[in-house]
């Protein structure tokens, strides 16, 4: 197993954001995380990455527990994430964010290497390497967000609603790296949408989540047919 | 009631006093440049001198700002006792009977990482728990940490003055220069210059510059890409310190004695600069020091010496009320 989450609560003060989240990630595995607005779906991320820790449970990647530890050692284990909103740094160019992504590493050439790989997975990024983070479109800095976290070479890869507000033909070429990215270097993806039916047909399987609790969970094809699913967030 | 101050026009206002403010003294000034340039180049350099001080220290206050949104105003205490360091160092090394220059190089080099030493603790003892508190806490706390540090000084040493015998050597230049600058003049001068130059290159192009910046930005997405935000903060401490502790110990040579309450005014100023220049812009805090050093140098020169001070405190009251965010200032300061 990958990654496990197991019987996690998570609170902002008072408030008790998951109620007892169990979530498991294989190897190689697509999953996807859908649900409303509010539902715990960042929550859930941020704990896995350590910026918001559980209160009670427990979060083990490839056997270690890594519930309380710091964000930074979480992202040298090998788990990154591509948060809600993207978060590129504004005032830095697209080459030091990416620079940024990277900055667990110190292996100069091979550094060079990702880098020019993210320009051919995106050469638009590279037209636009000098240019600050804060002046690109929002399907580039989509781009470049993802480009980041590739750079720290991850195996779990977390990605917050990389569809959010964004033009459905970028969301199509996004979603297709995503998937070339997990065929290509067998990264483990976890993707959390409100986009169902996009996130859905993307995972191998998916979770549902209803204010901070998992309520359903199946493969990805199931999920689409089934009924309750189709009602609540697919708008069928 | 308070709707009836846009009665008058703010725009207009603002126009009229920065033609009052630049005009009058321009007027006067030209006239007096002409009548006696070369009083006019000493004070000139002078307040080039000046504000290379200040600069050296407000870098501290805006690249802390910058990174934590905290005025450390036990910052100013970081550049006295470097000063003090330096001052202890040379005695001692003097007393000895070592070389001058090797006293010299000795008494920077303790300086530095005496106040480095500071900086990096009172970050971690006073700034570091409060990290999620209000600001206001952490404020009172830099405060606290001001005063015990001043009192902890003047203790430990002494509350009279201390004279400070210099640390460079004093060379004459050839006339004219030798009436407008003098040999500490240029060392400060010069030093400041290569101190801003290094930092130049630290924050653009070393990756501990880029992560000062990127935690600056935004301090979860550089935890996200694996920065540890704790270190960042002490370095950019260290660092604030480090130009800080050059300061002080060159002001020392410069006024030639010191004690532990240098820091407050002289912390004042600059921090009144680093507000100027645009809080939390680095080179805003160079700009702002040079314009403030220039101008209280052109003021009390050609105007009223005793007001020096408050010349200061009233471009501070000036910019907060018609441009909070300073000359490069990206962002409106709202708190604090
Ligand atoms: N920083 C925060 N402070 C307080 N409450 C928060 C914070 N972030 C999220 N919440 C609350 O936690 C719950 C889950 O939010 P979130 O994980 O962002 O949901 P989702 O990503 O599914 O939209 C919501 O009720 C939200 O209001
Ligand atoms: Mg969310």
């Amino acid at each position: 197993m990958m990654l496990k989450l197991t019987d996690i609560n998570t609170y902002y003060g008072n408030i008790h954001a998951l109620k007892g989240i169990n979530l498991e990630v294989s190897e190689g595995e697509i999953i996807s995380l859908i649900g409303a607005n509010g539902a715990g779906k960042s929550t859930t991320l941020m704990t896995t990455s350590g910026i918001v820790p559980a209160k009670r449970g427990t979060v083990i990647f490839k056997g270690q527990d890594i519930t309380h530890v710091s964000p930074d050692k979480i992202v040298k284990m090998g788990i990154c994430q591509v948060p809600e909103g993207r978060r590129i740094f504004p005032y830095l160019t697209v080459a030091e964010n990416l620079d940024m992504g990277a900055f667990l590493r110190d292996d100069k050439d091979k550094i060079k290497d990702d880098i020019d790989y993210v320009y051919t997975l995106f050469p638009i990024l590279a037209d636009r390497r000098n240019q600050q983070g804060g002046t690109l479109s929002g399907g580039e800095q989509q781009m470049l967000a993802i480009s980041r976290a590739l750079m720290s070479k991850p195996k779990v890869l977390l990605l917050d609603e990389p569809s959010l507000g964004l033009a459905p033909i970028i969301v199509r070429q996004i979603f297709d790296i995503i998937k070339k990215i997990n065929e290509e270097h067998k990264t483990t993806i976890f993707i959390v949408e409100q986009n169902a039916n996009l996130a859905l047909k993307a995972a191998h399987r998916g979770y549902v989540m209803e204010n901070g609790v998992i309520t359903l969970t199946d493969t990805g094809e199931n999920l689409l047919s089934n009924e309750d699913v189709k009602k609540a967030y697919l708008g069928i | 009631m308070f709707r009836s101050i846009e009665f008058i026009n703010m725009r207009l206002l603002k126009i009229i006093l920065g033609i009052t403010a630049v005009g009058i003294p321009g007027f006067f000034g030209i006239k007096e440049i002409i009548a006696d340039p070369v009083y006019f180049m000493e004070l000139f350099l002078g307040g080039l001198t000046r504000g290379s001080i200040y600069a050296l220290i407000a870098l501290g206050y805006t690249m802390v700002y910058g990174i934590i949104q905290l005025i450390n105003f036990a910052h100013g205490e970081i550049y006295m006792i470097g000063a003090m360091t330096a001052l202890i160092v040379a005695s001692v090394l003097g007393l000895w009977g070592w070389n001058s220059a090797v006293i010299a190089i000795l008494a920077f080099v303790f300086a530095i990482v005496y106040s480095c030493a500071y900086g990096f603790t009172v970050e971690k003892i006073a700034y570091k728990p409060l990290r999620n508190a209000p600001r206001l806490s952490a404020l009172i706390s830099a405060i606290g940490m001001s005063l015990f540090l001043q009192n902890y000084v003047m203790l430990a040493q002494t509350p009279n003055f201390l004279p400070f015998e210099s640390l460079i050597p004093d060379f004459e230049f050839w006339e004219p220069f030798a009436h407008i600058i003098t040999a500490v003049e240029m060392t400060i001068i010069v030093t400041t210059v290569i101190t801003m130059i290094l930092l130049g290159i630290l924050i653009k192009f070393t990756k501990i510059g880029k992560a000062m910046r990127a935690t600056a930005q935004d301090k979860v997405m550089a935890s996200l890409v694996g920065i540890n935000v704790n270190n960042v903060i002490s370095t950019t401490f260290v660092v604030g310190s480090a130009t800080a502790a050059i300061g002080g110990v060159l002001i020392a040579c410069h006024v030639g004695q010191i004690n532990f309450f240098i820091g407050f005014l002289a912390g004042l100023k600059a921090f009144i600069a680093a507000v100027l220049g645009g809080i939390g812009s680095v080179p805003g805090a160079v700009l702002g020091s040079l314009v403030l050093g220039i101008s209280e140098s052109l003021f009390t020169g050609y105007f009223w010496s005793e007001y020096e001070d408050v010349f200061a405190f009233t471009i501070l009251v000036i910019i907060l009320i018609f441009r909070p965010s300073g000359i490069l200032g990206k962002h409106e300061i709202s708190k604090v």
